[in-house]
């Protein structure tokens, strides 16, 4: 399976059949904080895609040239039972802060007004799961470079719609008649329920 | 002793129950609901959050005063890392069908909001003692909202109990083929991820309901 179709496919499944947010669950904190707002909503799906798909393929080379058991041959034969696979945590965390530092910094020297528009949620990306989780599943599911890319791209436009579409509806049902004590997280949480059950009708297209 | 008075008390029983980091302050929700489809998930997950929550915040507390306030984010990452690697290779060790099934959900604990919030609101402004204690009262709390869930999830949807043991689970109890027979059926729809988040929804109302706890918007 090569060709166009292939990563086609990777990019809607990450989109829609194995959302990040709405299937594996990912991200959930500031998907839940943040949604109460449209506008910081766009905001916080672009900033994820942004970083998911610079630091996807960043630790992609980490991953194959570094951590991987045999990964460093390229120095000397000596490392070829070399696994340094254990450190991928900590690596993997280090690089997407030190990320989302100069992605932060890039934006304020480069373009003003989407620093302004991003501002607080760009350090706050920094401990979102979704970022670590798909670098992770990049991993699990040793995709090649190209695929990670992809990858990394189609899970961020999926926390974006997924998020967008939360904000939107809780946007919706402000006026709306909720038992007092479900107002907010808990009633978020059956929404949440809802949207990932009509993002399931997707699941079984393959492109 | 300073270890048993009321205080102390407060500050293991208050996450449990008024001030529960799931249901009432929302945080750790990301790994909270991928790990609830069979309780003994649930269980080694609490087990590995309470072990990382409470060395992080006594770690993270012993060394408060020695951390610049511009750095700190990253020193406590870097703590907080080491220590899911840890129990990473613990799990991969000895319970290798549990890491296996548990997949990057482990490494996903560094991410969990739980432990970066308490290292920040609580451990880097109290000593060791004081910081363990929040430490186990909050990993406590997430626990018990993990278990209700997933027992409700892996009740209904799957029809077994699972406890945890060295392999793949020993099932605890499971609904008699003579109920099936009667014309009962498991919820599918529990197992899949919809199931988790309607079952989190509820179950923070009724935590909710019992803490009085309201919400605006």
């Amino acid at each position: 399976m090569t060709g166009i179709e292939h990563y086609l496919s990777i990019f809607t499944k990450a989109v829609f059949i194995e959302n990040i947010v709405l299937a594996y669950f990912l991200g959930l904190c500031s998907f839940l904080a943040i949604s109460k707002k449209i506008d910081a909503s766009v905001g916080i799906g672009l900033a994820v895609i942004v970083v998911l798909t610079i630091t996807a393929p960043i630790n992609w080379f980490l991953w194959e040239f570094l951590l991987d058991k045999g990964a460093l041959v390229w120095i000397s034969q000596d490392f070829q039972d070399t696994d340094l696979g254990f450190l991928k945590l900590i690596v993997f965390i280090s690089v997407i802060a030190a990320m989302v530092q100069l992605v932060e910094m890039f934006m304020e020297r480069f373009s003003q007004s989407l620093y302004n528009s991003l501002g607080i949620f760009l350090p706050l990306i920094a401990v979102n799961c979704s970022i670590l989780g798909g670098s992770l599943f990049m991993v699990e599911r040793e995709y090649t470079i190209s695929e990670t890319v992809v990858y990394g791209f189609g899970s961020g436009v999926g926390f974006f719609l997924a998020i967008v579409a939360l904000a939107s509806i809780r946007y919706r049902i402000r006026y709306s008649n909720i038992p007092p004590r479900l107002r907010g997280v808990g009633m978020a949480m059956l929404l949440t329920g809802l949207l990932s059950m009509a993002f399931m009708a997707f699941s079984g297209i393959d492109l | 002793m300073e270890l048993f008075n009321s205080e102390s008390k407060k500050i293991v029983s208050d996450p449990i129950n008024v001030n529960n980091p799931i249901s009432l302050q929302v945080l750790g929700i990301c790994s909270a609901l991928a790990v609830t489809i069979r309780l003994d998930q649930a269980i080694i997950m609490t087990l590995a959050v309470v072990f990382v929550l409470c060395s992080s915040n006594v770690i993270l507390s012993l060394i408060r005063n020695y951390i610049p306030a511009r750095v700190r984010i990253v020193i406590m990452l870097s703590v907080i890392a080491s220590l899911v690697s840890v129990v990473d290779e613990l799990l991969k060790a000895y319970l290798y069908d549990m890491s296996k099934q548990l997949s990057v959900f482990v490494g996903l604990i560094i991410t969990n909001c739980i432990i970066m919030g308490r290292a920040e609101a609580f451990a880097l402004k109290h000593g060791p003692s004081k910081a363990f204690l929040d430490g186990l009262g909050n990993s406590m709390g997430y626990g018990l909202i993990i278990i209700i869930v997933s027992f409700f999830r892996e009740l209904f949807g799957a029809g077994t109990i699972t406890l945890p043991d060295g392999g793949a689970g020993y099932v605890l109890w499971s609904i008699p083929d003579s109920w099936y027979a009667a014309g009962y059926e498991n919820i599918g729809l529990l197992v899949l991820s919809p199931g988790a988040f309607i079952i989190l929804g509820l179950v923070i109302w009724i935590q909710r309901e019992f803490a009085g706890v309201e919400e605006d918007a």
